[in-house]
């Protein structure tokens, strides 16, 4: 997942060296922070990512039912409406793993 | 030198499912149906494969692809039992990936007979998180949870038994031995993925056998069917 992560920064820093990757992970994802860090310090390692700091957005999951329109947080994984006990959901976020943008160190322009 | 900040708000996971459709493409064109099998190691994927494929299904003829992280062990009990199967071995990557993702597979697609068969089954390196995640074509996907693992797994990894068309609780014959109330697991499957189907399966003994059996010889029909 972390190599996902560098690969997709890579291919948007057009070779420029990467200061900050800023990701957000939706809290359905079986992410864990902690890992995601760990594992990105290692497989960035000889790419204009390494020494970047990643940044991470965990996004709550919101869950909306089909039946009876009522939304909710989900903490734990209940898939099943609150309100109807309907089985039928959407969801409306929470399965984010996203690259949402990245800070790109950049040579000033020489003007002498 | 100063800081420029682009956006770039893609999906991780973008360059897999690009890859992901490029085989669906191939396994369409051949006409094969794809099942990706998941479990956590240990569960029975192997021996439910040679139970089910061993007397092989009537009209559908099978292919597996055996991912490991290193060793052709599955593979070489598979093939005693005349199943055709490819070993694809993960062990190239950081450490041994511990899941298949799109562009393995996709590596392993000249060795697969897929002008000759009609359905392909995927064996997943056994993990319970990472395979879930990286899709690699496929029409279905069957998670094999067996009782001994205990009832709690599917609140401990919902991502995985809600990615599945079919939960398959394997090792039936141990219930008397082990504390696996099923009620309670099937409670807890309900409140992950409401309505899933799901088939009660000792590979050991063949009790389920038959069913798995029927369910994946009418899974190129439902497959096949428009969405």
């Amino acid at each position: 997942m972390s190599s996902a992560v560098v690969d997709t920064a890579v291919r948007h820093a057009g070779g420029r060296p990467v200061a900050i990757v800023s990701v957000r992970i939706g809290h359905l994802r079986q992410v864990v922070p902690d890992s995601l860090l760990f594992y990105f310090g290692i497989v960035s390692r000889d790419t204009v990512c390494e020494g970047a700091k990643l940044e991470i957005e965990v996004v709550p999951a919101v869950l909306s039912c089909d039946d009876c329109n009522t939304e909710w947080t989900a903490e734990a994984a209940a898939f099943r409406c609150p309100s109807c006990t309907g089985g039928a959901i959407t969801v409306v976020s929470g399965e984010e793993l996203e690259v949402e943008s990245i800070e790109l160190e950049v040579q000033d322009a020489c003007i002498a | 030198m100063h800081r420029v900040k682009v956006r770039v708000v893609e999906d991780a996971l973008d360059a897999n499912n690009t890859i992901a459709r490029a085989n669906r493409d191939d396994f369409d064109r051949h006409g094969v149906t794809v099942v990706n099998l998941m479990s956590a190691p240990g569960s029975g994927k192997t021996t439910l494969l040679e139970k089910v494929l061993g007397p092989g299904i009537p009209g559908v003829r099978t292919a597996v692809l055996e991912g490991d992280v290193q060793g052709s062990l599955d593979a070489d009990r598979l093939a005693k039992h005349h199943i055709d199967v490819v070993q694809l071995n993960t062990d190239n990557g950081f450490g041994g990936e511990c899941h298949l993702d799109a562009n393995m597979v996709r590596s392993a697609l000249p060795a697969l007979p897929l002008a000759d068969i009609d359905l392909l089954i995927v064996e997943n390196v056994g993990n319970l998180v990472c395979p879930a995640e990286f899709l690699m074509g496929e029409d279905a996907r069957i998670m094999v949870a067996s009782v001994a693992e205990g009832e709690d797994k599917p609140l401990k990894y919902p991502l995985m038994f809600r990615a599945c068309e079919l939960v398959i609780v394997n090792k039936i014959d141990l219930l008397e031995h082990v504390d696996f109330d099923m009620d309670r697991f099937l409670y807890h499957l309900d409140a992950v993925h409401p309505g899933v189907a799901h088939l009660q399966v000792s590979a050991r003994t063949g009790e389920g056998v038959e069913e798995v059996r029927d369910w994946l010889a009418r899974l190129p029909e439902r497959a096949g069917a428009p969405a």
